[in-house]
């Protein structure tokens, strides 16, 4: 009998809020947390419109000695870990350590930080970097130093697959609940908003140079014209179902099936990827939870909003759902591409929509381009089962299924 | 701590049918066996950037020809150059196995799960310079960047671009755990061949991290060592003299495949995957606490799961760095998880030959142990001359030794605290 998987803590830092709360208020509200560039003076800069997580002060919240040691992504995650934790009402104290892990996702490191070293190392005569350079930077800092920080001896990894990271990340962490972990922490976030890490992604050719918060990511629509990148994401509790059951935790819902596919070829400019291996993708994901395509409640797409992305990746819905067989809504419009904290983050918007039965109405696309059955406005609903999308840069596809948990009626343990 | 029923419900077992590597040293798999089975050591002064002003100046470096070693054109413009030893290693071991991915179910069953420490950053070093007009820019030029940047930013390129090599449609992923990231991605593959995820995985590591931003961060911390008069011998792990570990870059692949696929094609198989486990020691991001508890607890795992005893290990493969740290911590994990057996069993560091390729050596050391199993040879520890009374195991020193390899341990440890073992071991050995 597999061991089950089941979300029971959720923490969020970004555009959308300091908390689960915050963010759900911001997506069922429909408020649009973009803005111009602040955290520096992008007046130089092509993209002139950002989701930063706004007056985020991480001095109150974290160890000074830490903060000098750890990128703004990490302490963001050190915030976001606290209040997921707390939200499960997990105890680590009480915890045998080699049952706890870590398992989150990371696209791009410690930004702000690497560049302030390599500015350091190339506008200096003595050719050096600070002590932490080693520790800050790389994909892993911020799971090690969780794992420090709430003693979490069982296996830990990091996962780096672009956007789709923060749902690859529920799956590992479902593999390794499965093979004896009882408590999870998963999901990411990501800072990439520092001068160089945005001059990186220029390089994609798909952000947003519209320097209109209102009108600059807009998925779906008939005025695409690319992403907006963000900041933050979010921290998920996913833990063993008789652990969660034992110790009377609220469950927000089952990690009931997971995905990955690829393209198995580069993403041509403007053919917006596979929609046959992302629709395989959610195929996967569905049949994994044994759940029929006419059972799912609700969809969170990817929403890259870039017109054939965005094109492709409602040809895989239609191919999987049928036509408008099922319900769409999408909130990265209002907090901009977080990459695997943005699939993070939707899944926390779903959690929430199964535990309050609300849908929040998408974002974005007020003259949709693409036909599907978009949530248009914020509704009272059964959500018993939502279906997350995500795609990775160069041909990653990705989708979890969440199920809302329903005890059954004897013996279930 | 697994879940004791976990093993007897994983009834799918996980076999290497197919192994590539590019290494200082020996740049296919069988030039690095002949490399490192000699004892020869590929440590050198650093060529491939000006180190003159760096405390540590030698490194292992590839000499790597992108052209020569089957690149086309394209993929030398577009790749950086860990991802290249990821290509031209990928091939290697694909060709090695047999496999033709032709058919498109073989292709949906198939994944790619690669490790990188730290991805493409000597590529994003390069960039940044001249994007920010050598540092004198905190606004950066983007102008100036070159057409390849976000796939710099982003290591997810590195599986993403051996997946669309091989038209490969299964999971696909990066991981990235520091200096364990090799013996990671492997298990995340055998993890994924065990669930029915996938039938065949490509599985290894790769790094190229030699550059002035590297060499600058490990001399800031005094981990790499300052012996650069004598770069032949610098890299001395277990030795009473050693200094602190030689940087080195390069990747290996294994081919994974679940074993009832691989002998219905019959398959040319090295060993099977029989334990993997990850622990992470909770202390600090680069510290190592002497007595090895973390270490010893994924190698205990690795045994339970293989059900092996201690003394049925013929091969450590050490992590082996060369800092005095290290050295002492593994040697208490291996006997405080082998006891008495762990005096007996010849460990080597291969580190000491082709140095210390962060996230890829974890891959290379796989490699090794698959290959130790196929020709029943250890490969030795160079530049051991000199007992430390803290490190009193059988490091093989200096000279290979053929001995019967059917099972082979090898564990990594790294920064963040991560500690991974795993265990291959001969399928003669257990099929019986």
């Amino acid at each position: 009998m597999t061991r089950r998987a089941v979300i029971t803590g959720i923490g969020v830092v970004a555009p959308s809020g300091m908390t689960a709360d915050e963010h759900w208020n911001t997506v069922t509200a429909g408020k649009n947390k973009l803005d111009l560039i602040s955290l520096f003076d992008a007046s130089g800069y092509p993209v002139k419109v950002a989701g930063e997580v706004r007056d985020f002060d991480v001095t109150d919240q974290v160890d000074g000695r830490l903060v000098v040691q750890t990128d703004r992504w990490t302490w963001m995650s050190f915030v976001a870990a606290e209040q997921a934790l707390a939200d499960a009402g997990v105890d680590v104290s009480t915890m045998d350590p080699d049952e706890l892990s870590v398992v989150m996702a990371s696209s791009s490191g410690g930004n702000q930080f690497g560049q302030r070293e390599l500015q350091r190392l190339w506008s200096q005569p003595d050719r050096t970097v600070g002590a932490y350079q080693s520790i800050a930077w790389f994909y892993a800092a911020t799971v090690g130093q969780l794992s420090i920080r709430h003693q979490a001896k069982g296996p830990s990894s990091v996962l780096v697959s672009e956007s789709t990271g923060g749902l690859e990340s529920l799956g590992h962490a479902a593999r390794t609940i499965n093979r004896g972990s009882s408590v999870v922490l998963a999901g990411g976030l990501e800072a990439p908003l520092s001068p160089y890490a945005l001059a990186c992604q220029l390089g994609s050719g798909r952000l947003s140079t519209c320097s209109d918060p209102l009108r600059a990511y807009r998925p779906f629509d008939a005025d695409a014209t690319g992403y907006v990148p963000g900041e933050g994401g979010a921290v998920l509790i996913v833990e063993e179902l008789g652990h969660a059951l034992a110790r009377g935790a609220e469950i927000y819902g089952e990690v009931a099936g997971w995905g990955p596919t690829h393209d198995g070829q580069h993403t041509v400019a403007g053919s917006g990827g596979s929609a046959r291996q992302y629709a395989r993708s959610m195929r996967l994901a569905l049949a994994q939870a044994r759940i029929e395509p006419s059972d799912v409640d609700l969809v969170i797409p990817d929403a890259l909003g870039v017109p054939e992305f965005d094109r492709s990746e409602a040809e895989a819905i239609d191919d999987v759902f049928g036509t408008h067989g099922v319900p769409v809504t999408s909130h990265k419009a209002l907090t901009g591409r977080l990459y695997q904290g943005g699939s993070a983050l939707d899944v926390a918007t779903a959690l929430l929509a199964m535990r309050t039965q609300v849908v929040p109405g998408t974002a974005g696309s007020d003259n949709p381009a693409c036909d599907l059955d978009f949530v248009r406005t914020t509704r009272e609903s059964t959500v018993d089962s939502v279906l997350i999308g995500a795609r990775g840069f160069d041909g990653y596809n990705s989708s979890v299924l969440l199920r809302r948990y329903v005890p059954a009626e004897t013996g279930e343990k | 701590m697994t879940d004791p029923s976990f093993t007897e419900r994983a009834l799918r077992r996980t076999v290497v049918t197919g192994i590539g590597v590019v290494a200082p040293g020996g740049l296919t798999r069988k030039d690095f066996w002949s490399c490192i089975t000699a004892g020869r050591t590929a440590t050198r002064r650093i060529t491939m950037f000006d180190a003159s002003t760096f405390r540590s100046q030698v490194a292992a470096e590839c000499d790597f020809d992108p052209a020569a070693a089957g690149l086309s054109p394209r993929d030398i413009r577009r790749s950086d150059r860990y991802i290249q030893f990821g290509l031209v290693a990928a091939a290697e071991a694909l060709a090695d196995s047999g496999l033709d991915l032709d058919g498109e179910w073989l292709r949906n069953r198939t994944g790619v799960v690669m490790g990188s420490a730290v991805g493409g950053t000597t590529a994003l070093e390069q960039e940044y310079v001249v994007v920010s007009n050598h540092g004198r820019e905190w606004l950066v030029d983007h102008d100036y960047a070159g057409p390849f940047i976000y796939q710099a930013l982003v290591p997810s390129s590195l599986a993403a671009d051996i997946a669309v090599h091989h038209g490969v449609h299964g999971p696909v992923q990066v991981v990235s755990t520091g200096c364990t990231s090799g013996i990671d991605a492997i298990g995340y593959a055998h993890q994924l061949v065990q669930d029915g995820e996938a039938d065949v995985v490509i599985a290894g590591a790769s790094d190229s991290p030699l550059s002035p931003v590297t060499a600058a961060s490990f001399d800031a911390i005094k981990a790499t060592t300052p012996n650069n008069h004598d770069p032949e011998h610098a890299s001395r792990p277990f030795d009473r003299d050693r200094s602190g570990f030689v940087l080195g870059e390069g990747a290996a692949v294994l081919i994974l495949e679940e074993l009832s696929h691989a002998l219905r094609r019959n398959a040319p198989i090295y060993c099977e995957v029989s334990g993997y486990a990850a622990r992470s020691n909770g202390f600090h991001m680069t510290g190592l606490r002497p007595d090895g508890l973390e270490m010893s607890l994924a190698i205990d795992e690795t045994m339970r799961q293989s059900q092996l005893n201690p003394t049925d290990v013929s091969y450590i493969c050490a992590h082996g760095s060369g800092t005095r740290q290290n050295d002492r911590h593994e040697t208490a994990a291996f006997k405080r998880s082998l006891g008495q057996a762990a005096y007996d069993i010849p460990v080597s560091s291969i580190k000491s030959m082709i140095g210390h390729s962060l996230g890829a050596i974890g891959a290379i050391e796989m490699a090794a142990c698959a290959l130790a199993i196929n020709t029943n040879v250890v490969p030795p520890t160079a530049n051991w001359a000199n007992r430390d009374p803290e490190c009193d195991l059988d490091y093989t020193p200096n000279t290979a030794r053929e001995v019967p390899v059917n099972v082979a341990l090898s564990v990594g440890s790294g920064f963040g605290g991560f500690q991974s073992a795993m265990v291959f071991r001969r399928l003669a050995a257990v099929s019986s």
